[in-house]
């Protein structure tokens, strides 16, 4: 089981290794949507620390959702989704596999640059601390949801608007505990219980989202 | 033993077939015949696991495929319409990997094997984007090679873009599987003449 896992984000990073672009395109969306504000907003340090967290967090939210449309779409559309639906191990396996595979290509990215785009804003270091924190907590249940939709609208004529129409609610409370977080830290409160109430969000997302993105993998097959 | 009962595949407001009924015992081989659209490959998706059937149910061994579901999984291949082969890997890895999620885990010699069988084996390091249609189906079949102790193999369409060697070659895998005990469930609208103890047909437009 251990060894499919292993072997379906091997795969899937290869896959991206092989079209480093469409790594690329996420991760340099995110440094443009996030540098592109201060440049609007103007130079006013106070407005820019208060904006900043919430600026970052919703790049960061909206970068990731970028990616979701390739997460099972090509699997889909050449026939290994079908192949890996007759799979010998449980599909969650598989399923954990390509999501974890996702996050790696997405949410690690993001965690490495956010802190540095922090700069542009001014925020404190500590907070920059937090920000990576909060991305590292809060990016892996962008991935989960995010996953739920694309494989709900799985072969669907303008899916990529539908998924963000699903999927964008739901990251809410992601983005509410995640920004809040990076406020906390600049206005120098303790941010723990924000951060602690996105990993009981991980906790939550992981445990509750593979078995609909199996079964809605298995309705678009059908 | 495979055993369809009753089923029914409605596809839209259109009923492809209903009540049909097929059986296939270790050792043989059927034919899935009928026209376009006849729903042949409905119906192998249904064997398969893949959709539901609107009515009936599908049993191996005695059990319904739906409760088996990774127990029988374990037992079968499926080669579909479609390759299954990432355009951004090579044929090897291709294979490999296709394998692997197939839960078979064929030593590296092994798929170069297969790929030889085929005649691809020159392919092994290419991209499947620079291959032809004919070798592309080539690399998705060689899965058969390494998927002998596998007993059900359920085939759509095997013979498309395949040459007259390939075609050889792939009608003797298939017979020596028959011969050595598994059971072939395939489609073709070619005539193929597989050396087969029992073959039976299942005409999907009657």
């Amino acid at each position: 089981m251990l060894k499919t896992l292993r072997l379906v984000v091997y795969r899937d990073l290869l896959l991206a290794m092989r079209r480093r672009s469409d790594v690329a395109n996420t991760v340099i969306f995110f440094v443009i949507v996030a540098s592109l504000f201060p440049f609007g907003i103007g130079p006013e340090p106070n407005l820019l620390r208060a904006v900043g967290p919430g600026v970052l967090w919703v790049a960061a939210l909206l970068a990731s959702m970028l990616a979701l449309s390739r997460l099972f779409a090509s699997d889909f559309a050449d026939g290994t989704l079908e192949q890996m639906l007759m799979t010998t191990v449980p599909l969650s396996v598989l399923v954990f596999g390509k999501v974890a595979a996702h996050w790696l290509l997405t949410g690690v990215p993001l965690i490495a640059l956010a802190p540095l785009l922090a700069v542009q804003f001014g925020l404190p270091f500590e907070a920059m601390g937090v920000l990576a924190a909060s991305l590292a907590l809060g990016t892996p249940v962008l991935s989960l949801i995010g996953a739920v939709g694309a494989a709900l609208t799985l072969g669907v004529r303008g899916s990529g608007v539908l998924t963000a129409l699903l999927v964008l609610p739901l990251y809410v409370p992601v983005l509410i505990l995640g920004a809040g977080a990076v406020h906390a830290a600049s206005a120098e409160i303790d941010s723990t219980a924000h951060l602690m109430l996105l990993g009981a969000l991980l906790l939550f997302a992981a445990t509750c989202s593979l078995w609909p993105i199996s079964a809605a993998l298995r309705i678009a097959v059908e | 033993m495979l055993e369809g009962t009753g089923l029914e595949c409605v596809r839209g407001d259109r009923t492809l077939f209903r009540g049909l009924e097929f059986t296939l015992q270790p050792g043989e081989l059927l034919r899935v015949a009928g026209e376009n659209g006849s729903g042949k490959t409905s119906l192998l998706r249904i064997v398969c696991g893949l959709s539901v059937p609107a009515a009936g149910d599908v049993h191996w061994n005695g059990e319904s495929i739906r409760r088996l579901r990774e127990d029988y999984w374990k037992d079968v291949v499926y080669v579909g319409h479609a390759n299954a082969l990432k355009d951004d890997l090579t044929a090897g890895e291709n294979l490999r990997i296709g394998c692997a999620i197939a839960g078979l885990a064929p030593a590296t010699d092994h798929t170069l094997d297969a790929l030889d069988a085929f005649g691809v084996r020159a392919c092994a390091d290419l991209p499947a984007r620079v291959l032809s249609q004919g070798q592309r189906r080539r690399v998705s079949l060689a899965k058969l090679a390494v998927s002998r102790s596998r007993p059900l193999w359920i085939l759509d369409e095997p013979f498309t873009a395949l040459d007259k060697a390939a075609v050889a070659h792939l009608q003797g895998l298939i017979g020596h599987h028959v011969a050595a005990g598994g059971a072939v469930m395939l489609t073709t609208h070619q005539e193929v003449s597989i050396a087969a103890a029992a073959t039976r047909q299942l005409d999907l437009s009657a």
